[in-house]
């Protein structure tokens, strides 16, 4: 069958692009009209509101106006509260996936972690949230026990609810996702490369600070960056946690959403925009990240 | 035809370098470093242990806060008495055959003529599919509802427009992980030859796409339906500000009245997702987990 069709070339399949150009592209015109009409346009219109006054005329008050107290504080808080967990869930992820990699446990270990990441990294939102309420909320079930052993978390100044409680219900979802991304790379740890390096006298620190170290950092570095990518953006966890009484970005902008909290719709679509901004920054620096992991991971 | 599916499964594509996906290779663990001294051993068990309870003790919670309710298993029944909850689970699920469809409607075709036709087309094709990453759901549908909720496409004017917005939404959120799906798909079929045979036995462009190129894609796009229906289920942002009937806006608006029903549906929820996870290990045999991080966070 192959051979018939490429000793018969058909018309179409085998003509260079080049000569018809019109025809090439139409080809990607649902495409590019879909992700026009509901990525682009809508986008578009958040960047051309942000740049415009009430009345419709050209300006960068929205922007200048996004250094208020409380949209700065918004920004200042997902900042804080995605760069906790980002680092947080990178460092145990990393202690956890090595545990099951190379820490000497048994071998079916991994493939369970492996598995319920895959899992774990996908309950967010909502459920995951809820979760939380009914195990350390004031009413949890570890809260009831942990308060008849006369140890109440809520004694002792911790609130679920809060900056704190939101970062410890993000560290569900941060924590799978460094297992699942770092796992390749500890396994790219090549066995030759310790041996060489004890061959020629090298300690386990001097391994770890000038060979294992070195190779694995942009891989930790950027996994970091991604999770933090990951918690700016989400919006449901903290809406069902807090009730949307958290002064976070993507909270404002729903509240903004509803009912035009900053009485000025121009800077909630400049808080949008800065949201995107920011992500756009992880997004860049992490492919950077990720294409020189890549030199080692072959 | 099965190690090609097999092969397909476990390529990772290279042209996705600085994609905001990672594929997690279950590698041979003969290479790994040389397991360190006993006396660490101790120390990443405590780690692991940790972990583990942390993983487990909500999960933990929720089933006991949702078996609280008296008498036993009240909340279980109860919520089966609830016509609200088959009807959003319900309107879920459509809505998520509906963008699983037209995901692969539209990403098929997309990559498939990338690949064939117009690789000069692919940086601002892959570009265009990794925006979901920098727009977050919030963003995204504040755009939409800034757009259509007036003349001259007034989609959020009527019940029907709301939904199709809903879809097209979702839709786009599903961009990155079914475009480099399909495309790691295509990668490992010959598609010229396919494409050359099945054009001189005849077949039309529909029939191409349909007959040949998707069922050498399936185990690819089985698995991102399945991760499309576990985050349309689990989707809550877009659908509270369209105002849509979906799951998680019931479950997020039932804890108010009905905490064990709340805490009961939440369990469902947990379930739901550990079933499509399993689904997809399945159709993957098990080689590989995908990472996303757009969707229901």
């Amino acid at each position: 069958m192959t051979g018939a069709a490429q000793t018969m070339p058909t018309q179409g399949a085998t003509r260079p692009g080049s000569r018809r150009f019109g025809w090439t592209w139409l080809g990607l015109t649902p495409f590019f009209i879909f992700s026009t009409l509901f990525l682009l346009i809508p986008t578009a219109y958040l960047v051309i509101g942000s740049l415009q006054d009430s009345s419709g005329n050209w300006t960068l008050q929205n922007y200048s106006d996004l250094s208020d107290p409380q949209t700065l504080n918004a920004y200042l808080t997902s900042i804080e509260i995605s760069l906790v967990t980002a680092v947080a869930g990178g460092v145990f992820g990393l202690l956890m996936a090595y545990a099951v990699i190379s820490g000497g446990l048994p071998g079916r270990f991994r493939s369970g972690l492996m598995t319920f990441s895959g899992v774990a990294s996908n309950f967010a939102g909502i459920p995951l949230a809820l979760a939380f309420i009914f195990t350390i909320g004031r009413a949890g079930f570890l809260t009831s026990i942990l308060s008849n052993l006369g140890l109440n978390p809520y004694d002792h100044g911790f609130n679920l609810y809060t900056k704190l409680g939101l970062e410890i219900v993000y560290f569900y979802f941060q924590l799978p996702l460094m297992i699942l991304i770092i796992a390749p790379a500890i396994d790219g740890l090549k066995k030759e490369w310790r041996e060489a390096a004890a061959n020629m006298g090298a300690t386990d620190s001097q391994f770890w600070l000038h060979v294992a170290g070195p190779v694995l950092a942009p891989t930790i570095i950027g996994s970091m960056i991604l999770l933090f990518g990951n918690a700016f953006g989400a919006q449901a966890t903290a809406y069902q946690l807090t009730g949307g009484f958290i002064n976070i970005v993507t909270i404002l902008i729903g509240n903004q959403l509803t009912g035009d909290v900053l009485h000025n719709v121009g800077l909630g679509y400049a808080l949008a925009m800065g949201m995107v901004f920011i992500l756009a920054i992880t997004l860049v620096a992490y492919s950077f990240l990720q294409r020189r992991s890549e030199r080692w991971m072959r | 035809m099965t190690a090609q599916e097999r092969s397909l499964t476990v390529a990772p594509n290279p042209a996705y370098a600085g994609t905001a996906i990672a594929d997690e290779v279950l590698a041979p663990t003969t290479k790994t470093a040389k397991p360190p001294r006993s006396r660490w051993v101790f120390v990443w068990w405590i780690v692991f242990i940790l972990g583990v309870l942390y993983f487990i003790l909500p999960l933990i919670g929720t089933v006991l806060f949702s078996l609280r309710d008296r008498p036993f298993l009240n909340a279980y029944t109860s919520i089966l008495g609830d016509p609200q909850f088959f009807a959003s689970l319900g309107y879920s699920f459509i809505v998520g055959i509906i963008t699983i469809i037209l995901s692969i409607a539209l990403m098929v075709p997309t990559a498939y003529w990338v690949r064939l036709r117009m690789p000069r087309a692919r940086p601002i094709v892959e570009f265009v599919t990794l925006l979901p990453f920098v727009i977050p759901p919030i963003v995204l549908v504040f755009g939409l509802i800034s757009t259509y909720s007036h003349p001259p496409l007034p989609f959020t004017y009527s019940d029907i427009g709301s939904t199709a917005l809903l879809v097209f939404a979702y839709v786009v959120l599903s961009f990155p992980y079914m475009y480099r799906a399909v495309d790691t798909g295509l990668r490992t079929m010959d598609i010229r030859s396919l494409t050359e045979a099945s054009q001189s036995l005849g077949a039309g462009w529909f029939r191409l796409i349909v007959d040949v190129i998707l069922p050498n894609l399936r185990v690819a796009l089985l698995a991102g339906a399945f991760l499309t229906l576990a985050i349309v289920i689990g989707e809550f942002t877009i659908a509270n500000f369209l105002a849509r009937p979906a799951f998680a806006p019931y479950l997020s608006l039932l804890g108010s009245n009905y905490p064990y029903q709340q805490a009961a549906v939440a369990v469902v929820s947990f379930a739901l997702t550990w079933i499509a996870m399993a689904l997809i290990a399945v159709v993957g045999r098990g080689s590989r987990n995908r990472i996303t991080v757009t969707g229901t966070r």
